[in-house]
């Protein structure tokens, strides 16, 4: 039997020996998706192995390891106050912890808008399930070849459930912190639903945290549903130790005039995929996403995009960056669709590379699928190596290479920083880059655990 | 102490000789015009001069306010009083104008034993300087050079100026791509810095410049040599002959 043969019959196992226990404490709306969830699975052929979107990414190695998976939900210990702090300087949030893809359930959400709900996922199909069939795995069938996914949905339990209603107005960011701890290597699926009504507007902000030093690999579905007119500020920051590998999914659907604006921040970790899905489905709406990805040692980061400008007139800005070091791999896809009837689209795309050593590799593919004609659309990418001329310039001002280097790094990430409209996120981000270049510990330094694990 | 002695310096660049032979020597207070026809070797001599890695010296001396100035990275000319304003400044997105002067203003200060300056001060400091040249403030916090306009960058290159104090500043075809008002605005930052302690190289192809920054000695650099050294009388002629009659002279030399 092969690696990959040997890894979807575990899958199959656990899927059959564990299936009353994914039911359990779990509402009906997630239950019933996960016997097509995992056909679908079978049918694609597991794990992604040589497959068009998963080219140039080998996931056995981390697939191919002893993980627990943890069917239920077991009850952790977290102090908010001393063990972990996760805290933006002069930005006020309202943080809510999951622990290895569970909602934690010392959360406590206070002081916000009455008719706000952010609760955990099991709690969402119990107290909402209005709001749970219309929206629960309504976007994430847009990966229609990517097995992970659909697994996702065959073993999820558990994540963040965050409903806006329509003209309302949360002020405050929604600071979603995800941390993984356990005592062996721990697979996980977290769940999560955005909903934002007619005009409503949200921030949402995720980090990703290691506490202990094991193998982790979560397998993360996000979807979001914005209404007419609604308003999406989305952050996610992934500073996990090289142990820990991500598949993380997010998939948009906007509605009329909505506007969702997207930052992905890799800063350190084992092998991470993002995949974003974007779907225009009417008229006005538009998506602005941003990425950075700083990698060294033998990192490898996917992003993988898919824009669908179903309706005419919608706008779309996407712009990925990377730096690569060592042995690191990027890989950057980004799929634009025009639809027959999507006149007037506008879709801009554009990823570049800074690549400091001859062994860092960056795959770089932009696919634009263009069957309107009144359009305009452009994509660029480039891959190149440090501006001599402008090393030269900050030189002859007095400035060393190292830290000429180090400016000029920087200054590439930044591109892609301004974009986060928070101000004093942008700092910490800043704050945090800076130290990612100069090859400090990437950790926020309340945290306890270094989160940054040698190998 | 003499500031800047040149010694029959010989230098290439992809193998071709440009400078072939010069010598030059400029004591402190002293404005100098190096003039020439394109090819002469004008930006060689200033990019051996800055420390470009690109052009070999295969022959000669420079020597610094006594050190030996060939031995010297190119940060480390900077930090010992060397400043070019250069004739194409390089945009550097992401990198703010503000961030880049502090950085450069510290490791200046610290190779001479220095602390760094006072954060407090630094902004004042630096708001009296774009006073002093005429700067707008708006650019203090915009990335290095991005979106300026010709005019602005070469103002930016003496507001830098203004800010890292050099003992040499060299003016690197300062001129080339500016109006009139332009070119008035940056002679007049240069020569309101000027110090009986400092020097300045204006290289330059037309005499323009050197109306409003009056040389006290004019160079002629032609075919990789200084073939002609006088007062500022030499501008006037140049203006009026043209380089034909430099190229005549050096060739009856020959």
């Amino acid at each position: 039997m092969s690696v990959l043969e040997k890894i979807n019959t575990d899958f199959a196992t656990l899927f059959r020996e564990g299936y009353s226990q994914l039911e359990q404490g779990c509402g009906a709306v997630m239950n019933g998706c996960r016997k097509e969830a995992f056909e679908k699975f079978v049918q694609l052929g597991g794990i992604p192995q040589k497959q068009e979107d998963y080219l140039y990414t080998d996931l056995l190695p981390v697939f191919n390891k002893d993980y627990r998976v943890v069917l239920k939900y077991i009850p952790q210990e977290v102090d908010m106050n001393e063990t972990f702090r996760c805290a933006v300087t002069d930005l006020v949030t309202t943080p809510v912890l999951t622990v290895n893809g569970w909602w934690f359930d010392g959360n406590m959400v206070s002081e916000i808008p009455e008719e706000v709900v952010i609760c955990s996922m099991r709690e969402a199909c119990i107290k909402y399930p209005d709001l749970l069939y219309k929206h629960y795995n309504r976007y994430a069938p847009a990966a229609r070849k990517d097995g992970l996914v659909a697994l996702n949905t065959a073993f999820a339990q558990d994540g963040i459930f965050v409903y806006v209603p329509d003209e309302v107005v949360l002020e405050r960011p929604v600071q979603v912190i995800n941390l993984l701890r356990a005592n062996a290597d721990l697979m996980g699926f977290q769940r999560n639903l955005v909903v934002v009504g007619k005009n409503a507007r949200a921030t949402v902000l995720v980090c990703d945290h290691t506490l202990s030093d094991h193998h982790f690999l979560m397998n993360n579905t996000t979807e979001v549903s914005l209404a007419q007119g609604a308003y999406l500020d989305y952050y996610q920051v992934q500073n996990q130790h090289l142990g820990a590998s991500q598949v993380n999914s997010l998939f948009v659907s906007q509605q009329r005039k909505a506007v969702f604006d997207g930052n992905m921040v890799t800063l350190y970790g084992g092998l991470i995929r993002n995949n974003m899905y974007v779907a225009l489905h009417e008229e006005g709406g538009e998506c602005n996403l941003y990425g950075m990805y700083i990698l060294d040692k033998n990192q490898v980061v996917d992003n993988f995009s898919y824009i669908d400008h179903i309706a005419p007139h919608c706008v779309s800005h996407e712009h990925f960056k990377g730096v690569m070091d060592d042995h690191s791999l990027a890989n950057f896809s980004g799929y634009i669709r025009v639809r027959p009837d999507a006149q007037k689209t506008e879709a801009y795309q554009a990823n570049n590379n800074l690549l400091l050593s001859e062994q860092a590799r960056v795959n770089s593919k932009p696919q634009l699928m263009i069957d309107a004609d009144d359009v305009k659309c452009s994509h660029g990418a480039s891959v190149g190596q440090m501006d001599e001329e402008a090393m030269f310039y900050l030189r002859s001002r007095g400035i060393g290479p190292e830290e000429a280097r180090m400016m000029l790094m920087f200054g590439f990430a930044h591109d892609i920083i301004r974009h986060v409209r928070l101000e004093p996120l942008r700092r910490k981000i800043d704050d945090l880059i800076d130290k990612r270049l100069r090859g400090e510990l990437s950790k926020c330094y309340h945290c306890m655990m270094q989160c940054k694990k040698q190998e | 102490m003499t500031m800047l002695k040149i010694k029959n310096l010989h230098a290439s660049v992809e193998g071709k000789e440009i400078l072939k032979g010069v010598n030059l020597e400029i004591n402190p207070g002293e404005v100098h015009a190096i003039m020439g026809p394109n090819g002469a070797g004008k930006s060689t001599l200033s990019s051996v001069l800055t420390g470009r890695e690109r052009f070999e010296v295969t022959a000669g001396e420079i020597e610094f306010n006594g050190k030996n100035l060939l031995e010297l990275p190119a940060e480390d000319r900077a930090r010992e009083g060397i400043f070019m304003s250069f004739q194409y400044p390089v945009e550097i997105p992401g990198v703010s104008t503000v961030n880049f002067l502090k950085t450069a203003v510290n490791e200046i200060r610290k190779y001479h034993g220095l602390p760094s300056y006072p954060a407090a001060d630094f902004l004042k400091m630096i708001r009296e300087k774009m006073d002093l040249v005429g700067i707008d403030n708006k650019l203090l916090n915009r990335s290095l050079n991005e979106g300026f306009s010709g005019g602005e960058k070469k103002k930016n290159e003496i507001f830098q100026m203004a800010v890292l104090e050099p003992r040499l500043a060299i003016l690197d075809e300062t001129d080339s791509g500016l109006d009139i008002d332009a070119l008035r605005i940056v002679a007049n930052g240069v020569n309101k810095l000027k110090k009986p302690e400092n020097s300045t190289i204006v290289i330059t192809h037309y005499q323009r410049l050197l109306d409003y920054i009056v040389p006290d000695v004019v160079h002629v650099l032609y075919d990789g040599r200084i073939v002609k050294t006088a007062g500022k009388e030499l501008v006037g002629e140049l203006e009026a002959k043209g380089y034909d009659w430099i190229k005549e002279e050096v060739a009856e030399c020959k």
